[in-house]
């Protein structure tokens, strides 16, 4: 500050200085105070213009004339005292595992690790199994998005929305921790006409007239292969038979699972024979077979 | 703690109606005896802090909220860092507190 400042140059220097240097606004800087002190000091000094001429003849020193100052805001602020300032309720309240979580990302979250090895990520495919595949089991090679090729072993009796774990197939792990986990969720494709009842499946059998009427051998189509069956004679169309421990095959403790077959007679094309004898053919118990469907009934056309 | 005799008394300068004002616009939160107010250390070197804010650094009273609420923010941060640092003393073994130490070296001066 030259010598022949004028008291308004001086309350300018001094702002300046002020706003840089207010002990409050650097709190945990131990320097600024020390700073303010004597830039309060100069100013109150060089305020006058009596103790200035002093100052400037070197009557007095610069630090004589420093009036004790009280504690600065900041000594209580940022203790208990300052809590009733603070962001949030006056209230004391605790740490929550959310709070300041942009500063110490998730360290203080549930048990995740703040250091050391860190587990690779799982990762998570989804692998499209034919339906026989997932009945009966079967080894299939799987392609990763990373150019990798995984065999993935579908267990016996895999159902819809599986999820296989391969371990150490996904993600490489941080500071020597292990790789993550290959999640792989099977997606079972539907069968022509299979279809799966937890261990047990179904299918609809078509039969011929005179299968259904007078009974006899067929052969069923099974997961395991080609299975004769008996069907009585008379057997309805609907009719469920039951083909015993040939569904899903024995697996994980579980006992192997039926198969059901329902019986669905069909005709065929029209046999100019069998019109013929149908014509002329006298049932010995004539049966309405809607009997039980029976309302009042409005004939049609009338 | 003191009531608002003392406490003018103690700031010199100090106008009623400011100090009204401040309390209106929750920059000071005096505690309440009866209908008088009663002022604990914090709130005096912050009524100072905002008269010095004001008069000597001249940051008027329409700036005065924004330094108010960062510098609020800053010492609510530093109390949340001075808890830290008591937890980390009172539960972390000392060679993860020196590792955790010189990690912090390495971090400032890199």
């Amino acid at each position: 500050m030259a010598r022949d400042a004028t008291p308004a140059a001086i309350s300018r220097a001094y702002r300046k200085l002020a706003k840089r240097h207010h002990p409050d606004l650097n709190p945990g800087n131990a320097e600024a105070e020390s700073r303010f002190k004597v830039i309060a000091a100069a100013n109150q000094l060089l305020s006058d213009p009596e103790k200035r001429t002093r100052f400037d003849n070197g009557e007095i020193d610069a630090e004589g004339q420093e009036r004790a100052r009280p504690p600065p805001y900041r000594d209580y602020a940022a203790g208990e005292p300052g809590r009733r300032y603070g962001r949030a309720a006056p209230q004391a309240e605790g740490w929550s595992a959310d709070e300041f979580g942009d500063i110490f990302g998730t360290m203080f979250r549930g048990d995740r690790r703040p250091s050391g090895p860190q587990r690779g990520a799982d990762q998570h495919y989804t692998l499209v199994a034919d339906f026989l595949d997932a009945v009966n089991g079967a080894t299939r090679r799987l392609t990763l998005p990373d150019g990798r090729t995984l065999d993935v072993k579908i267990p016996v009796g895999t159902s819809e929305g599986h999820i296989l774990r391969l371990r150490g197939q996904g993600g490489g792990g941080a500071q020597g921790g292990s790789h993550g986990d290959a999640l792989i969720e099977i997606h079972v494709t539907a069968h022509r006409f299979y279809q799966r009842d937890g261990s047990d499946i179904r299918l609809v059998l078509p039969v011929s007239l005179p299968e259904a009427a007078l009974g006899g051998l067929v052969e069923v189509p099974t997961p395991g292969g080609p299975v004769r069956m008996r069907i009585p004679a008379g057997s309805d169309s609907g009719t469920e038979l039951r083909l015993r421990g040939r569904g899903v095959p024995a697996h994980g403790g579980k006992a192997p699972g039926d198969l059901y077959a329902t019986l669905r007679v069909t005709l065929g094309k029209p046999d100019p024979g069998l019109m013929e004898f149908l014509r002329h053919w006298k049932p010995e118990h004539p049966a309405d077979p809607r009997q039980a469907m029976e309302t009042d009934v409005i004939e049609a056309g009338a | 703690m003191i009531g608002i005799e003392l406490l003018t008394a103690e700031i010199p300068g100090l106008r009623l109606p400011d100090l009204e004002r401040w309390i209106g616009n929750d920059w000071v939160r005096p505690g309440h005896d009866g209908n008088a107010y009663v002022f604990v250390e914090v709130d005096v070197a912050r009524i100072r802090l905002i008269q010095e804010l004001r008069d000597e650094l001249q940051i008027d009273e329409d700036a005065l909220p924004v330094v108010l609420m960062l510098l609020d923010q800053l010492y609510d941060l530093r109390r949340r860092m001075r808890e830290l640092g008591t937890a980390i003393e009172r539960t972390v073994p000392d060679e993860i507190r020196q590792a955790l130490a010189r990690d912090l070296a390495k971090s400032g001066s890199g």
